[in-house]
């Protein structure tokens, strides 16, 4: 694990890039530094490479004070993956990803055997191996970026806004390809960005950094959300930070009603019957086809003869979160979430209200823990 | 000229065949040895330079100051230590490259993008590794391009070196001249135009022998 202690960077022109820092980032987890431009986050990460010597403090890997190691080996033993991937121009897809085996001295023919495996562990096929960088598309080329920092197989990655530089697209790909390369390799990766979705979404904890360098809380993503330190980290993460703590509800337990939801063989008379503004109609499996007006039923027949309107989307019970339920709830014409089960049939409906309330209790259950110490936030709460 | 002297006397071209390809070899060492040997100040100095920015202006000023002073000069000062010799012309001529030489190298080094260089730092390369593993490779095309302008100039400069006695297929002008005889000038002159523009055309082959991978842009997969 990776520790921070009392840890400060402060230049000979008097500004203060990070200012005193302790924290300890867990062993196989993803810790995400996040903060506004020039917060120190950069900086803090460099300094556990020794690409940054701090002033004062110590950082210390695995329990050894990092400033005992030669600082190329020490780089050698840790990934690392920067914004425009960085990329060697003159060398192949294939020697990139080689660089650090080599430097260790492990061989062509081996370094060329293990940077083949990672091409394919990112996701790349086998032709791209010949290629120069600049023959590749911006998100290829942070695949192979990822694919050259984990090399040597390090335990520790750092990395550096290193999905900032391609399109929404093309990020939320790499960001999920990258959560799943994590549950299988279990690396301790430090995460720089300024982004605070992307911090929510990959970070198991997140730190968050304030001007002038200093460490305004660490916590996970679900009590950052639910519990700011104080007014900088609410303001950045954000207005509607409500709404995004809703990720971490499972929809699966939600309340929902059966409502005005009928078979496409049903008269109309028995929509008219329910006295409601709106009735689903779903399949004879109860998947849902529509939503219809009741009062632009026909006088006579089935609801088959009824023009329905899109649902918007659905919400499964299976997977989704309470914010899936929400969205839903707020793009269906008859402002009713519908809820489904793994096969896509309808369990119940709710509206907004009624998935808020039930999402609450979950913040009520979490508020038990404690609140976070600005300053000197520990790792293991 | 002589009225009713044609321009070229082919059949003098014929006989003096062995002795022209002889003077061609010479002109060549001339002219390229400086470039060569202006490459091995430059790349060491150019590096200098890069990482120590300060030293670049006054370096470039003195550069510039020596390609300033006429070849003739500069001939005249070397022959007081070195006579009549290879060694007076090559010297200057190795001189006169570093104008060009050195700004190309510290030029193809500030070429290296940041995050490039910042990359191999992160990845474990120590400094002289960094430098010759990832820089220079990466400064080769703009390097390359100085070269080929450091070897055409040098080997139209050489043919000045004949006032010393050591202007390789200058000696052909000077003696045409003293004859009054057109033949060997033109002769002298076609070939090192020649010299000139082989000599580039493989270095732009060399380039794209060392840099494949500064070729082929951007092609979607």
């Amino acid at each position: 694990m990776i520790r921070f202690d009392a840890v400060s960077k402060k230049y000979p022109n008097g500004t203060t890039a990070v200012d005193e820092v302790t924290v300890e980032l867990a062993e196989g987890a993803i810790t995400i530094l996040v903060g506004p431009s020039g917060c120190g986050k950069t900086t803090t990460l460099r300094m556990i490479n020794r690409m940054v010597e701090p002033t004062a403090g110590t950082v210390s890997l695995r329990g050894r004070d990092i400033r005992e190691v030669d600082a190329p080996e020490l780089r050698r033993g840790i990934g690392y993956v920067i914004q425009h991937a960085g990329l060697f121009p003159h060398r192949t897809v294939l020697d990139n990803i080689a660089t650090v085996p080599l430097l260790l001295g492990w061989g062509r023919k081996k370094a060329r055997a293990r940077a083949a495996e990672l091409l394919e562990l990112v996701g790349l096929p086998a032709e791209m191996a010949k290629r120069y960088p600049n023959q590749l598309s911006g998100g290829q080329q942070q695949r192979v970026g990822v694919a050259r920092a984990l090399g040597a197989d390090p335990p520790v990655l750092l990395m550096d806004e290193p999905f900032s530089a391609v399109d929404p697209i093309v990020r939320a790909e790499l960001q999920t390809e990258f959560a799943r390369l994590q549950k299988e390799l279990h690396k301790t990766i430090v995460f720089v960005t300024h982004d605070i979705d992307e911090a929510i979404r990959l970070g198991d904890r997140i730190a968050v950094f304030r001007d002038g360098g200093r460490l305004a809380q660490f916590d996970t993503p679900e009590r950052l959300l639910s519990h700011p330190a104080d007014d900088f980290v609410a303001g950045f993460v954000g207005q509607d930070r409500g709404i995004r703590r809703l990720s971490f509800v499972q929809a699966a337990g939600l309340p929902l009603r059966d409502g005005p939801v009928l078979p496409v063989t049903s008269p109309v008379t028995a929509a008219r019957a329910l006295d409601e503004p709106w009735v689903l109609v779903v399949d004879d499996a109860r998947r849902p086809l529509g939503w219809t007006p009741v009062a632009d039923l026909p006088e006579s027949g089935t609801l088959a003869d009824a023009a329905l309107v899109p649902l918007g989307h659905t919400f499964s019970l299976v997977g989704d979160s309470a914010r899936a339920a929400l969205d839903s709830a707020l793009l269906s014409p008859a402002r009713l979430a519908v809820g489904v089960d793994a096969d896509g049939a309808v369990v119940g409906v709710a509206d907004a209200y009624e998935l808020t309330a039930g999402a609450a209790p979950a913040r009520r259950t979490d508020a038990a823990g404690s609140t976070v110490a600005a300053d000197s936030a520990g790792g293991d709460r | 000229m002589s009225d009713g002297e044609p321009l070229v006397r082919w059949q003098w071209i014929a006989d003096h065949g062995a002795e022209l390809a002889d003077y061609t070899a010479l002109h060549l060492r001339l002219g390229l040895l400086p470039v060569l040997f202006g490459l091995l100040v430059s790349v060491p100095l150019g590096i200098l330079c890069h990482r120590r920015r300060r030293l670049y202006p006054p370096v470039l000023t003195v550069a510039n100051i020596l390609y300033s002073i006429p070849s003739l000069a500069l001939f005249m000062v070397f022959v007081r230590y070195t006579g009549l010799t290879e060694q007076t012309v090559m010297i200057p001529l190795t001189l006169y490259t570093l104008s060009v030489l050195v700004p190309n190298v510290v030029d193809g080094l500030a070429s290296v993008p940041e995050p490039v260089r910042l990359a191999a730092t992160a990845m474990g390369f120590g400094t002289v590794r960094r430098v010759l593993q990832v820089e220079l490779p990466i400064a080769v095309p703009v390097v390359i391009a100085g070269v080929r302008v450091a070897a055409v100039s040098s080997i139209s400069l050489v043919a000045v070196g004949q006032l010393i006695g050591q202007g390789g297929l200058g000696y052909y002008i000077t003696r045409g001249l003293q004859l009054d005889f057109p033949t060997p000038i033109v002769t002298a002159i076609v070939l090192i135009m020649l010299l000139a523009l082989a000599t580039d055309a493989l270095l732009v082959l060399a380039q794209r022998l060392l840099t494949p991978w500064s070729r082929n842009r951007v092609t979607t997969a």
